[in-house]
């Protein structure tokens, strides 16, 4: 058995496909029509055969209370590596992204927190220091 | 209206809240997610998220942290007027 999906649950499955390209730089990998909604994969260019985003529905009458207070207390859905958190922060805010939290050193690591504009709050992390 | 000026001392009172007080000196207008894991990685703090909250409840009673909703989000901010109590009533 392997792990081979990560999901984000999104408000809008075309506004998520746009933001998660057009900003994060993910590519579309599947995007296959499922009744309502589609079954829409993103993955990395760096790594195209491996774990994919599924950009689900976050239509369950549970799932909006749970965002928004994980959103209202900063907690990020989940997190992505990048190289030089710095660099994706001053080029994400560059592209108008919203921070709730500054590039920090955590000990080992360096991460910040973004708006996805879907309704959640997203890591990006690296190992190492890259504050500005 | 009881001891207004007690809820300094007692605020001031806990390492952890100590802790948060510098951490916000530090950056001001944080989220609960940042104060929590900077309380953890940089002070190896082990409170659990929702002591966290109890503490900055105190701080707020305190006058010391301000809650501020900004949109869907909720950043903590640091006041640090009401220490002035203590120069005032201590003069340096």
């Amino acid at each position: 058995m392997r792990i081979n999906l990560a999901s984000v649950l999104v408000d809008d499955q075309q506004k998520a496909l746009r933001f998660y390209t057009e900003v994060l730089g993910f590519v579309k990998k599947t995007d296959v029509p499922l009744g309502e909604h589609s079954w829409l994969t993103v993955v990395s260019p760096d790594d195209p055969d491996g774990v994919e985003l599924v950009l689900e529905p976050d239509e369950h009458p549970a799932v909006k209370p749970f965002k928004a207070a994980l959103v209202a207390d900063g907690i990020p859905f989940t997190s992505f590596a990048v190289d030089d958190v710095q660099k994706e922060y001053d080029r994400l805010t560059g592209l108008g992204v919203t921070f709730t939290q500054q590039p920090t050193e955590m000990g080992p690591v360096t991460t910040a927190v973004l708006d996805d504009t879907c309704g959640n709050l997203i890591q990006i992390a690296a190992m190492g220091a890259q504050e500005g | 209206m009881g001891d207004v000026s007690g809820n300094i001392y007692k605020a001031l009172a806990d390492p952890t809240r100590r802790a948060i007080l510098d951490e916000l000196q530090e950056r001001n207008g944080q989220t609960l997610f940042e104060l929590c894991t900077r309380l953890i990685t940089r002070h190896g703090l082990s409170s659990s998220r929702q002591a966290v909250s109890q503490h900055l409840d105190v701080l707020e009673t305190a006058g010391l942290v301000r809650t501020r909703r900004e949109g869907r989000y909720k950043f903590h901010d640091l006041d640090t007027s009401p220490l002035r109590a203590i120069t005032d009533r201590w003069r340096l």
